[in-house]
């Protein structure tokens, strides 16, 4: 069966603050953290307890019942909870250590460990969430920005379905119309309905086209903007990349890759973070020859959405640069010229005949930066929020569309609009129209869950066990 | 064991039969000729013998949607195509203007024709006997069930239509053994069809007049109706209705507009002779409703059964009474009345849009404000018709009931309207009758290959709270069902079954391969911008070619029809009109074809993931309660079938597909 068991999370970030909650979910929730929670008198009390409440007490170890946390259990009975089963959380203060202990004992007293997504999948065949929904907190498990994290926020929130169910609302709509005038000429005419119709469709297909535009910049969102930074030996490459990490420790996370061999490094800029990549091959580390390096890093850059090309303006800018920037001409790109701290006036004028040259390489812009004094660091955040974001943050009830799947859907919903304008222009009978745009209505449905698909249960259990 | 019966009689004949057939009106027709055709011994009952096929409403056979299933029934070796290319006094191809797929023939039929020349057919059918009387008891037997075990239900590897016998019989507790008449005589049988359209407790209203009679005045069936029941069958009542006849001599024409038939008379029956249908027309007439005539209508209102709610029944929304009409579309000015006439026999004119149950002096005054029915006389007056019928939900989609094995239902009985879409059903309940009793797999059409298919998955799956009338909209992939091509699609099972030759099916294979030759060479044969082909193109008001294209490309340009690139193309083959037909519209519209064949494929997977007959929907978690119920009471045998059903919402068959993965895993 799918649900009768009851399976149990720490359903928040661990941190050293030492606060966390555990999430219990299944028909056996109650029942399970009953068996370890007392009140002061050291009485179990939690079956009696009203849903939709918080109760204070300690949570007792099974097996010697000496007491590992006092917290604060709510419950929350079916369906009335996240999941649409029983649900207890019990809020834990003692620490990093004692909340893994205490989920011990959860287990100990017969759930069982969720699986990554597992409350999710729940909430979704409960009907709790629909499918959008259910992938959105997917996505805030696996956000890496604060903007990402608003995006799937929006999207948990329903403004996705909402937007879809507006499109197919009005769609169905315009097929019902046609149909009805298929069966009933006499009352319902279609005089003069292409023009009304072309003019629903442009609509249509404008916003179904900024929704797919939304989601290159979801993307961003998502999974950061990958970065790359290029440059000669010694122009200066890891000492930025230095600076950016320094510029923001707090939030840098290490996530040793698991799809290959680099180190992945997150740095926030305002609301989207870069993620730095940093191959070994292009730190100069040793002596290797240049070709090498170059190779490595074209592989890289031809990867990312953006490339840093750094040139050390303290020493000499030649060609060399030229030739490598303009490796990538399809290629968002900045150029830094990095040590401006240490130039003088005299070198300044000998590297300005270079310099002209690289301006204006493939239209990359140019920073004047200091690792030392920080200039040049606002300049760079700016360009990077006018290159990834315009107009994108700024209003936060834009939809984002950060969802592969739903790309793949909106895509599909466009072509059988396309399909219905040309039937249009090439004057076809009205009666053809219908199923183009029932393409477009289903695939919208798709989405959100509201068209069913064959391959509907694989998808489900393949999107619900991805690892967080 | 038999139901109760309040009669006592001593008549102690018995008669054995195959199969029964109770009524004999378009789908009672069907379903015995298609029984005794398949060689077994049918006998049919009818309040009438003079009432065999009666068409008691509208003058005509076909129309949009309906013409369709006209060619199906055609296809599939019905009689109702070719009764009526022997009947018939006009014909018109409706929405030539539109696509292929809504094209749909009408024809207006000789009423009484039409009915002499069905009686005929079934007189000289072997096998089948016809009896004048009334069935007022089902006879049956119970059943164990618990045969339907395991070894049965593993059958989710089938593909569509080829369906596990036992998947249509698992679940019923009763068997059918007979039915007893009126009269006291048993008839002892393996299956029985009910047909019994709007004679069941039928009540008739005309205003405040009430009569309790069939239609057109015949007796009403007022005895079966308990025996159903006690089956453990639920009934509920229908309403529909019909307008006036008028004396066609008190009519002024002159103030008519004049609708004739069509030039060149397509026939419905593949099998007719396309030459033998070119005769003399009839004309119908076209006028309209007025202010004046609103006026009165509202003013009536309070006088109609139904608005004054002495009617329970539900009528059809689509063919709605002038009542209706005017309260439905309050902001109309006017609406269409066409003047049919009821055959060349009489002068009597159908008054085809006035439908009403309003009382005799109220129906004068308002036909009487119908420009050229100023001085009309009312020959019958218009009335409305309430009747017994049943949810077809208790049935399958073979027309079968779920708790009764070799019981049948083809109909108005089923919920329905009009004769076409009776005839559809009767059809096929008379050809799974015969193939329940032959212990043969049930003929079941989906919704991706026939409108019979969608009629009858609308009736068994959907809420239908009025007359169910078949319609193209209902057709989700109308481009591929069109009527053109109803032999292409339906013939292979007309054969399967036993209802269409050897020779009529190698014929239609031969069709398949000239049409499927024909666009392959279209689609190689390449024309260059020589000076024959532009002179060509430039007499046919075309673009010149800039290279070189296919004759199939050049076939696609709306402006050229295939006979015209005649020549351009000497080598092309000698092809048949309908064969030219089936190029022209595969290639034109080629792209929309390959699309609704995608959405076919996805349908089909959704109908060709199987439930379990015996699955215990209570073991399935999370199923809302609302969903859970309908599950239950409905048994649907696939994914798809469940996605379908009212109250079963996408999220609930999500649930259900995950279970039954889960049950693969």
């Amino acid at each position: 069966m799918i649900n009768n068991e009851t399976i149990a999370a720490i359903a928040t970030a661990l941190s050293e603050s030492g606060i966390g909650i555990i999430r219990v979910s299944g028909p056996d929730a109650v029942n399970i953290v009953n068996k370890i929670f007392f009140n002061k008198a050291g009485k179990q009390f939690l079956l009696s307890v009203a849903s939709h409440t918080i109760n204070y007490g300690f949570i007792h170890s099974l097996d010697d019942e000496s007491i590992i946390d006092e917290c604060l259990v709510s419950v929350m009975l079916a369906p009335k909870s996240f999941t649409g089963e029983n649900t207890v959380e019990i809020n834990c203060h003692g620490g990093v250590y004692v909340i893994k202990r205490v989920l011990l004992e959860v287990l100990k007293a017969g759930a069982r460990m969720a699986e990554p997504g597992e409350f999710s999948k729940r909430a979704f065949l409960n009907g709790r969430l629909d499918l959008s929904e259910a992938e959105a907190v997917m996505d805030v498990i696996s956000s890496k920005s604060e903007s990402s994290l608003k995006a799937s926020l929006n999207q948990l929130s329903g403004s996705i379905s909402k937007k879809i169910k507006e499109l197919r609302a009005a769609i169905l709509y315009e097929i019902a119309f046609i149909e009805s005038a298929l069966d009933d000429p006499e009352h319902i005419s279609l005089d003069g309905y292409n023009d009304r119709l072309s003019e629903a469709l442009n609509g249509w297909i404008l916003e179904v086209n900024k929704l797919i535009d939304s989601n290159k910049n979801g993307r961003y969102l998502r999974d950061g903007i990958s970065t790359v930074l290029l440059g000669k030996p010694n122009a200066g490459k890891s000492s930025i990349m230095n600076f950016l990490l320094g510029n923001d420790r707090a939030i840098v996370t290490e996530i040793a890759g698991t799809t290959r061999d680099t180190l992945e490094e997150y740095v926030k800029i305002d609301d989207v973070s870069l993620k730095l990549i940093d191959t070994a091959g292009i730190r100069e580390t040793e002596n290797t020859v240049e070709a090498i390096g170059v190779e490595r890093a074209r592989e890289a850059a031809q990867n990312a959405d953006l490339i840093l090309y750094v040139v050390d303006v303290s020493s000499d800018i030649s060609h060399k640069d030229i030739e490598l920037i303009k490796m990538f001409p399809d290629k968002k790109g900045i150029v830094i010229l990095n040590k401006n701290d240490l130039i003088n006036n005299d070198a300044a004028k000998d590297n300005n005949i270079l310099l002209s040259l690289v301006d204006n390489v493939n239209g990359y812009p140019i920073i004047n930066f200091s690792t030392v004094t920080g200039t040049g660091f606002d300049e760079l955040r700016n360009i990077i929020n006018d290159m990834f974001c315009s107009g994108l943050i700024k209003n936060s009830d834009q939809i984002v569309i950060t969802n592969i799947r739903h790309k793949e859907c909106l895509e599909d919903c466009l072509t059988g609009l396309m399909n219905v304008r040309n039937s249009i222009d090439n004057d076809m009978e009205e009666d053809f129209y219908s199923i183009d745009l029932m393409d477009a209505y289903s695939s919208l449905g798709k989405i959100i869950g509201e068209e069913i698909e064959d391959d509907l249960a694989t998808e489900i259990f393949s999107k619900f066990c991805l690892g967080k | 064991m038999s139901a109760n019966s309040n009669l006592t009689l001593n008549n102690k004949l018995v008669e054995n039969y195959d199969v029964v057939i109770i009524g004999a009106g378009h789908a009672g027709c069907e379903a015995a000729l298609a029984c005794s055709r398949l060689g077994l011994e049918t006998i049919i009952f009818t309040v009438s013998v003079d009432s065999i096929a009666l068409m008691p409403c509208n003058p005509n056979i076909g129309g949009s949607s309906k013409g369709h299933l006209v060619r199906e029934i055609d296809a599939l070796g019905g009689e109702m195509g070719k009764n009526i290319d022997k009947t018939f006094i006009q014909s018109k191809m409706l929405n030539i203007s539109k696509g292929p797929a809504v094209h749909s023939l009408r024809a207006q039929a000789d009423k009484q024709q039409y009915s002499k020349s069905m009686r005929q057919i079934l007189e000289n059918q072997e096998h089948l006997t016809i009896k004048q009387g009334e069935v007022c008891e089902i006879l049956w037997e119970s059943i164990n069930n618990d045969c339907c075990g395991d070894d049965n239900s593993k059958n989710d590897t089938t593909v569509i239509n080829s369906t596990n016998v036992s998947a249509y019989t698992s679940l019923a507790d009763k068997k059918i053994i007979g039915v007893r008449s009126y009269t006291g005589t048993t008839y002892n049988c393996k299956a029985v069809v009910i047909c019994t359209g709007t004679y069941l407790n039928a009540r008739c209203l005309c205003g405040e007049a009430i009569t309790y009679t069939g239609p057109n005045g015949l007796q009403a069936a007022t005895h079966l109706s308990d025996s159903i029941r006690n089956m453990g069958i639920e009934l509920r009542r229908f309403k529909t209705g019909t307008p006036a006849r008028m004396d066609g001599k008190t009519i002024d024409y002159s103030k008519l507009s004049e609708q004739k038939g069509d030039e060149r008379v397509v026939p419905f029956s593949f099998s007719t002779d396309p030459e033998s249908v070119q005769k003399e027309q009839v004309s119908c007439w076209l006028t309209y409703t007025n202010e004046d005539t609103h006026k009165i209508i509202r003013a009536n209102l309070d006088r109609s059964p139904i608005y004054a709610g002495i009617i329970e029944g539900t009528g059809p929304r689509y063919c709605p009474s002038i009542e209706d009409k005017v309260v439905k579309f309050a902001d109309k000015d006017r609406h269409q009345v066409f003047l049919e006439p009821e055959g060349l026999y009489t002068d009597e004119v159908y008054v085809d849009g006035m439908s009403s149950s309003l009382p005799e002096d109220v129906q004068q005054a308002m036909y009487r404000t119908v420009p050229g029915l100023e001085n009309c006389r009312i020959v019958r007056n218009a009335y409305a018709i309430e009747y017994d019928c049943i949810n077809a939900k208790q049935l399958y989609n073979s027309l079968q009931f779920k708790k009764v094995n070799g019981l049948f239902a083809g109909g108005q009985f089923n919920g329905s309207s009009g004769y076409e879409e009776a005839a559809a059903q009767g059809l096929i309940a008379g050809i799974n009758a015969a193939m329940y009793v032959l212990n043969r797999e049930p003929l079941i059409l989906d919704r991706s290959e026939s409108y019979i298919g969608v009629l009858i998955d609308d009736l068994v799956t959907k809420d239908n709270r009025e007359p169910y009338r078949m319609m193209t909209s209902k057709a989700e992939y109308r481009l591929l069902l069109r009527q053109d091509n109803a032999d292409l699609r339906l013939r292979k099972y007309g054969y399967r079954v036993g209802l269409v030759s050897r020779e009529t099916y190698d014929n239609l294979c031969e069709k398949e391969k000239q049409i499927k030759d024909e666009i392959t060479r279209l689609k190689s044969v390449m024309v260059g911008a020589n000076k024959q082909v532009s002179e060509f193109l430039a007499n046919h008001n075309s673009s010149a070619l800039t290279q070189g294209v296919s004759l199939a490309s050049l076939l696609c340009r709306p402006e050229i029809s295939y006979k015209d690139m005649a020549e351009i193309d000497p080598n092309r083959p000698e092809l048949k009109d309908d064969v030219i037909e089936q190029v022209e519209i595969e290639l034109r519209y080629e792209g929309y074809i390959e699309r609704q064949k995608k959405q076919v494929e996805h349908f089909i997977k959704m109908e060709n993931r199987k439930i379990p007959a015996d699955l215990n929907y209570d073991d399935v978690p999370s199923l809302r309660i609302e969903a859970r119920q309908r599950l239950k009471e409905f048994k649907p045998l696939s994914i798809g079938q469940a996605s379908r059903l009212s109250g079963v919402s996408p999220a609930d068959v999500s649930v259900l597909l995950v279970y039954l993965e889960r049950g693969n895993r």
